[in-house]
C-alpha cells in the first residue's frame, strides 16, 4: 500500500502527539506519589540508622512520618563553618543535587574517598527524644571498588561514638563488597570512636578482625575478600567527618557541649 | 499465522516457541534482574504489560501505518509504554523500582517486544495480538523466574527475601555460591534451561550438518 508523503507526515505527528499526551499525563499525575516515595525513603533510612525502626520493618507512610516528625530534627548547615543555615528548608534540600551544582559546591581537594565536589551546605539529622539529643546523623558517600556507596552514619551526642552506619545504595560485588549491607557487619560499628585525642578522624576498617569496641575503639573488622571496598569505607567515613566534610560542625558542637 | 487460535497464542510461547529458549531474545535483562525473585517478578509483570499493550496498540492501527515508517512508529509506541510503566513502578513499588533502575527503561531494547509487534501484531486483530503479547511476556517470565529461583536460592539461601537456608555469614550452615550472584550464572542457567526444553521437545533443535553429510557434499564436488 503506497501512501502520500503528506499522509506519512500527518500519521507520524498524530502518533507522536498521542504518545506525548500519554507520557506527560502519567508523569504529571503520578508525580506527587513519586515525590512522597522519595521523602518516605529518606525518612526510613534516617530512622533505621538511628535505630528507631528496624530494617525491613513494614510501616505505613503515616507511621514513618509520625516517628520522623516526633524524633528527628533535620537541619541544613554550612560545611565550612559548621553553622546552621536557617534560610534553607531541610525537607526540600537535595544534597546530591547541591553537590553537582557548580554554584552551590566547590571541587573537593584530592581525597581517598574520590569525592569530586563538596557542597556548600550539608544535611544533619538530629535525633531528639523527650527534648534530649540522642544522636546526630550525617550523610556519607564515596567510591568503593566498582561503585559509589551512599549511606548515613550516626554519632552519639559526644560527637565521637558511633551509634550506627548504613549504606542504602551501592553496586559492590554481591557476597564480597556487597556485605556492607550485612546487618552483622553493621552491628560491629556501634561503640567505636571516630576521633583520636587531637580530633582527627581515625576510625578505619582494618584488614582482619578488630577487638571489641572497648579495647579497639578505632578499628572495625574488614570485609573478607573486599579489601578495596573496605578501604573505600574507611576513606569516605574519614572524609565526611574530617575537615572538608562535617568536621567543623562536629567541632562546634563539641565546644558548645563543653560550655 | 492468520488462523492462530487464542489458546495457541497464549500457550505456545511458554514452551513450544519460548522467546528466550527458542528465539533466544531478551537475554540481557535476564542476566541483570534475576539475582532475586522479587525484582524478577516485577520485571516480568512490566514486560507482560508492555508486550501486551504494544501488540494491542500496534494491531489497532496496523492497517493505517505507512509501511515506510512502521518500525519507528512501533518504537515510539513501545518507548511511551515503557516510560509509563516506569512511572507507575516509581509511584507504587518504589523500593523495587530502585533495584531495577535502568532495566525497566531497557525493556525498550528487549527484542521480544518489537519482534512480536512486527511479526504478529502487524498481521493479526487486536484481541489476538493482545493475547499473543501476554503469552510471550509469560514465556519470558517463565525463564526469568526459573533463573531467579536458582540464583536467589543458591546465591543467597533465600526466596523472595525469606531465608530458606541460613547462610554462614548470618551464623547458619549454608555457604552461598557467590557465582550465582554474578551475571555468568544466568548464562549457565539459561543454557541449562534451553537444553532441558530441547531434550523435552527435540523438534526445537536447529538442523546442523553431520560429518557424513559434509563428506557427501565434498564427494560431489560441492565443497572444496
Amino acid at each position: 500500500m503506497q501512501h502520500s508523503t503528506g499522509y506519512i507526515v500527518g500519521f507520524a505527528i498524530a502518533v507522536c502527539l498521542v504518545c506525548a499526551l500519554l507520557v506527560s499525563g502519567s508523569a504529571v499525575t503520578l508525580k506527587p506519589l513519586q515525590e512522597a516515595n522519595i521523602v518516605l525513603d529518606r525518612q526510613k533510612k534516617v530512622l533505621t540508622v538511628a535505630g528507631l525502626i528496624e530494617e525491613g520493618q513494614s510501616l505505613s507512610t503515616q507511621e514513618v512520618a509520625r516517628i520522623f516528625d516526633e524524633n528527628v530534627r533535620p537541619k541544613v548547615i554550612e560545611l565550612d563553618s559548621g553553622e546552621l543555615v536557617p534560610g534553607i528548608d531541610p525537607a526540600g534540600f537535595d544534597q546530591q543535587a547541591a553537590m553537582s551544582d557548580p554554584d552551590r559546591s566547590e571541587p573537593a581537594p584530592r581525597n581517598a574517598a574520590k569525592v569530586q565536589r563538596v557542597p556548600e551546605h550539608g544535611l544533619v539529622f538530629e535525633i531528639v527524644e523527650d527534648g534530649r539529643l540522642e544522636a546526630m546523623i550525617f550523610p556519607i558517600e564515596g567510591k568503593g571498588l566498582w561503585s559509589t556507596l551512599y549511606g548515613y552514619i550516626a554519632l552519639a551526642p559526644d560527637a565521637n561514638t558511633v551509634v550506627g552506619i548504613t549504606f542504602y545504595d551501592h553496586g559492590e560485588t554481591p557476597g564480597l563488597g556487597g556485605e556492607v549491607d550485612n546487618p552483622r557487619w553493621k552491628a560491629l560499628w556501634p561503640g567505636r570512636k571516630v576521633f583520636d585525642d587531637r580530633g582527627n578522624p581515625v576510625l578505619r576498617v582494618k584488614k582482619g578482625s578488630a577487638g571489641p569496641p572497648s579495647e579497639d575503639p578505632h578499628q572495625v573488622d574488614g570485609l573478607s575478600g573486599a579489601t578495596l571496598t573496605s578501604r573505600g569505607v574507611t576513606a569516605l567515613v574519614q572524609f565526611w567527618l574530617g575537615e572538608n566534610g562535617y568536621g567543623p560542625y562536629v567541632e562546634r558542637h563539641r565546644s558548645r557541649a563543653e560550655i | 499465522m492468520a488462523d492462530t487460535t487464542t489458546r495457541e497464542a497464549l500457550i505456545d510461547p511458554l514452551f513450544n516457541n519460548n522467546p528466550i529458549a527458542l528465539q533466544v531474545l531478551g537475554i540481557c535483562s535476564a542476566l541483570a534482574v534475576t539475582t532475586q525473585m522479587k525484582p524478577a517478578l516485577v520485571m516480568c509483570a512490566a514486560v507482560v504489560a508492555v508486550t501486551a499493550f504494544s501488540n494491542l496498540s500496534v494491531s489497532l492501527i496496523r492497517n493505517r501505518i505507512p509501511s515506510s515508517i512502521r518500525i519507528i512508529v512501533q518504537l515510539t509506541i513501545i518507548a511511551s509504554l515503557v516510560i509509563i510503566t516506569d512511572q507507575v513502578l516509581k509511584a507504587f513499588v518504589y523500593d523495587i523500582s530502585k533495584q531495577l533502575s535502568v532495566f525497566v527503561g531497557l525493556i525498550i531494547t528487549n527484542c521480544i517486544v518489537m519482534g512480536r509487534a512486527e511479526a504478529f501484531a502487524m498481521q493479526n486483530p487486536p484481541a489476538l495480538s493482545f493475547i499473543d503479547g501476554v503469552g510471550n511476556g509469560l514465556g519470558y517470565s517463565v525463564v526469568l523466574l526459573a533463573v531467579a529461583f536458582f540464583r536467589e536460592l543458591l546465591g543467597s539461601g533465600s526466596l523472595f527475601g525469606y531465608t530458606i537456608m541460613e547462610t554462614v555469614n548470618n551464623g547458619g550452615w549454608y555457604v552461598p555460591n557467590g557465582l550465582m550472584l554474578l551475571a555468568p550464572a544466568a548464562f549457565f542457567l539459561i543454557g541449562c534451561f534451553i537444553w532441558a526444553v530441547r531434550s523435552w521437545k527435540p523438534e526445537q533443535i536447529e538442523e546442523e550438518y553431520s560429518v557424513g553429510a559434509l563428506l557427501e557434499l565434498s564427494n560431489e564436488g560441492n565443497l572444496r
